[in-house]
């Protein structure tokens, strides 16, 4: 029966091919822009880790004079040491990045300026970075200040020219450190460790022990984003400084932990209010978020990006109505021939169904052209300077998603129509003939 | 032509005629938000800075090698490297003045803090004060940038100071902008009155007002100082320099070409790339690009909203069109003249359209409410949805003319033949 709907559908669309066209291109339309926008936006709101993120959560504390609305994102030197070395968590790192002229240590190397992440031993298998070549440092390196270094392996390529860079010596400054371990090229996407940096840029080169950089204090990794909350006297020893500028996370298992961390938050907290390093009074003032809510709450989406989102949709609504209209007009101008169906016994389920397949028809070609348009979309932002730009592929989900959008959207355009058009009273109708 | 028989004939065709209204309506409400959004886009694109913009460009370079500038020393080695790169390139022949500054409006690489009528105290920081933009300049400032001066005095030679980058410490003289200074001073007489920069214990003295100086910054962050710049007499000395250089008149090009030779003679040991050398039309174009971007992407949807609007409009007006042909031959044949067929399929429409015009006039207030909610939206302007609501009476004015044409065309005779 269906394939004598689709031919039926079929026969009618070519019959008057300027209003199909107008029906197709208005659903192409609708279809490609908003699919264009939203899969920026899927892109650019995704997990980072999926499977990951709900054990991986971001203690907030507030050593500052005065109560801000929010709690600050970063954390002193002091507090970020004290949580670490107190183990509390099942893994826990510090982090903090910076820009760093990095080269090969043999003489004549280029330099060249690499995202450098200064962390603790833990941050490679709370984040599942997978290792192509060696290993991370030990949490014994980093209480020896050892200099070494993991590197990604794009890095090692253009360091050492395809070379493996494992066991070989780079110089950061002036300082080397030897390679313990090349990682397979990571790029959480948004850079959810680090928010300061630009969010959707790419991933971090070069991963140094966090206290070996402290040491070298020179080497200025001090971060993308320092904030003071007091007078400072010395922007490169920020050990003692009240400034914020580190990133803390920690790796809890099930939500027992999380509960039990999120005491220990409080107590510590109020520990510090004790022996006065907190000016604030009060109830202490902490948060645990995890991944997808620290994302959320720092409103990581670009908001011009939302913004599009939405006018796409908008754009896609009219698109519908005005295939709705197209196909009511549609099928109303073909009453008699209903009618006759009608009368020679087809039953308005039928008919029903018969409209139906005209509209998903019409849905589907407009679902491949908007898919289309959508890649032709997504091309033109992959030319835009955003730093997000690189990402904008249609991924197999978005890809499904299409289609799905297009059938339901016929569907609901077609409703209208189809009801209107097995409700024609055949007796009318034949009348008049 | 009374509406009466009109209205009783949408009634026949309630499904279509709402659908109509509802695409026109949604069509004024996603047009005029969206207009109104270009309109501020273009606004914030068409800001002036301040400067005189023209003839103007930025040399952002490295040097190789140099001293770490952390001790008196390598301070004073730093300087002496600025100071030669400025004697040479205030030497060429197509430049009128050179500058140190350590940013430049719209370059989105600034060095804020906050100003405060009293000192801080040491210890707990005075943070609160009013936010702004340092530029670090010396003398020539207001000369190459084209600033002007409405109050006071520019900074002579002998208020230039020099320090190392991470150096702490506040200058004893700076210019603000009128902004700033109004705002510190309500009644404005901000002129020679005493300020803290950054909750310092230490005054500095304000002896100049320049009329408007934009902020570097360009992201929404900075909205609420954008106008208060503070011009310090210091030339930071790190291991990077940036120069502002206003080339003589129509000698850009020339100016912008002689720089890289000029720099690399000077001192050989230097990184000077592609992007160091950049004319302020170009910072200009870089910073708003992502505006420009959004702009044309809602003028598009707008057009093509539009496009799909009117397409839907002469479809179902062609279909009522074919359905009354036979009536219309009727009306016709009693005497109606082709021009009443027009008018009444034109009133038609603009009865429809003006009532998707009252929908779509509360749509769009709602969606402009929605989006100041979540976005950075002004209230929405009454003259945007007026204007939108003639436009959409016009687009559908014009797109019924055709059917509306060809049904004033259909012949009386038309009556008596069977339907």
């Amino acid at each position: 029966m269906l394939a004598y709907y689709l031919g039926l559908a079929l026969h009618s669309l070519k019959q008057n091919r300027v209003l199909t066209a107008l029906m197709v291109l208005a659903m192409g339309l609708g279809i490609g822009a908003s699919m264009t926008t939203l899969t920026v936006f899927h892109l650019l709101s995704g997990d980072p880790l999926p499977g990951r993120s709900g054990q991986l959560f971001y203690p907030q504390l507030d050593p500052t004079p005065t109560a801000a609305a929010v709690l600050p994102g970063n954390m002193n030197y002091i507090d970020a040491v004290n949580l670490w070395q107190a183990k509390r968590a099942d893994r826990q790192a510090i982090m903090v990045g910076g820009n760093i002229k990095t080269k090969a240590a043999q003489t004549g190397a280029r330099p060249m300026s690499l995202h450098t992440l200064a962390t603790t031993a833990d941050f490679f298998p709370m984040f599942g970075v997978r290792f192509t070549q060696g290993n991370a440092w030990t949490p014994a390196d980093d209480l020896a200040k050892a200099r070494v270094a993991v590197i990604s392996r794009s890095a090692s390529n253009r360091l050492f020219h395809g070379e493996s860079g494992l066991g070989q010596n780079i110089r950061l400054g002036q300082w080397d450190f030897r390679v313990v371990g090349v990682i397979d090229d990571w790029r959480p996407t948004p850079h959810f460790y680090e928010l300061d940096r630009e969010s959707y840029g790419g991933g971090d080169e070069v991963f140094i022990p966090f206290l070996t950089s402290r040491d070298l204090a020179k080497l200025g990794v001090t971060g993308y984003s320092l904030n003071c909350y007091g007078n400072t006297t010395d922007d490169l020893h920020l050990e003692n400084q009240p400034c914020l500028w580190l990133s803390f996370w920690v790796e809890l298992d099930n939500s027992a932990k999380a509960q039990a961390y999120r005491q220990f938050l409080d107590n510590y907290a109020r520990e510090q209010q004790v022996l006065g390093r907190y000016a604030q009074a009060g109830p202490p003032r902490t948060a645990l978020p995890d991944v997808m809510q620290w994302l959320d709450q720092n409103g990581v989406v670009p908001s011009d990006v939302s913004l599009k989102t939405w006018i796409a949709l908008g754009f896609l609504l009219v698109c519908l109505m005005n295939t709705t209209g197209l196909l009511l007009v549609k099928f109303l101008r073909r009453t008699t021939e209903i009618s006759v169906r009608r009368a020679l016994g087809a039953s308005r389920q039928q008919i029903f169904m018969q409209c139906l397949v005209e509209a998903v028809i019409v849905g589907m070609a407009g679902g491949a052209l908007g898919l289309l348009l959508a890649l032709a979309g997504l091309w033109g932002i992959r030319h835009t300077p955003a730093d997000y730009a690189d990402l904008a592929h249609l991924d197999l989900p978005m890809f499904a998603a299409t289609f799905v959008i297009s059938l339901a959207v016929s569907l609901v355009a077609g409703l209208l129509p189809a009801w209107r058009a097995c409700h024609i009273a055949p007796a009318l109708q034949l009348k008049v003939i | 032509m009374t509406l009466h028989p009109m209205i009783a004939a949408l009634r026949r065709h309630k499904a279509g005629v709402v659908l109509i209204a509802l695409q026109i309506a949604l069509t004024l409400a996603i047009v005029c938000n969206a207009v109104f959004i270009i309109g501020q886009r273009v606004e914030r694109v068409n800001r002036p800075t301040g400067l005189d913009e023209s003839n103007l460009f930025l040399v952002s370079q490295q040097w190789v090698g140099a001293p770490s500038g952390d001790d008196p020393a390598s301070v004073e080695k730093l300087d002496s490297l600025q100071q030669a790169d400025l004697a040479a390139l205030r030497s060429l022949p197509d430049v009128a003045s050179v500058t140190p500054i350590n940013s430049l409006p719209l370059l989105n690489s600034s060095w804020n803090g906050a100003v405060d009528l009293k000192p801080g105290t040491t210890g707990q920081g005075s943070f609160n004060g009013t936010r702004t933009t340092y530029y670090f300049s010396d003398e020539q400032a207001l000369s190459t940038l084209g600033l002007h001066l409405v109050a006071g005095r520019n900074f002579t030679v002998a208020d230039v100071q020099h320090r190392g980058f991470r150096d702490q410490g506040e200058p004893s003289l700076v210019i603000l902008t009128k902004a700033l200074g109004d705002k510190l001073f309500p009644k404005g007489d901000a002129l020679g009155k005493v300020i803290f920069l950054n909750g310092a214990t230490t005054p500095t003295t304000i002896i100049g007002m320049v009329e408007r100086m934009q902020v570097p910054g360009t992201g929404s962050w900075t909205n609420s100082f954008v106008w208060n710049a503070t011009l310090v007499p210091t030339r930071l000395d790190a291991n990077f320099a940036r120069y502002a250089i206003r080339a003589k008149p129509g000698r850009l090009d020339a100016a912008m070409h002689a720089v890289t030779p000029t720099l690399y003679a000077a001192n050989p040991l230097r990184v000077l790339d592609d992007d160091s050398v950049k004319s302020f039309a170009q910072i200009r174009a870089e910073a708003y690009r992502a505006d420009v971007g959004m702009a044309i992407l809602m003028g598009v949807v707008c057009l093509i909203l539009l496009a799909v609007t009117a397409a839907g409009i002469v479809g179902l007006t062609s279909f009522w069109v074919g359905q009354r042909h036979r009536q219309i031959g009727v009306r016709r044949a009693l005497g109606a003249r082709k021009i009443d067929i027009l008018h009444y399929f034109q009133i038609e429409n603009l009865v429809i359209a003006s009532v998707g015009a009252v929908i779509g006039l509360m749509l769009a207030i709602g969606l402009n409410l929605l989006l100041m909610q979540s976005f950075e939206m002004e209230r929405l302007p009454v003259a945007y949805v007026l204007a939108g609501i003639v436009m959409v009476l016009a687009l559908g004015q014009g797109a019924v003319f055709v059917p509306a044409r060809r049904a004033s065309n259909v012949p009386p005779v038309v009556a008596t033949r069977a339907a």
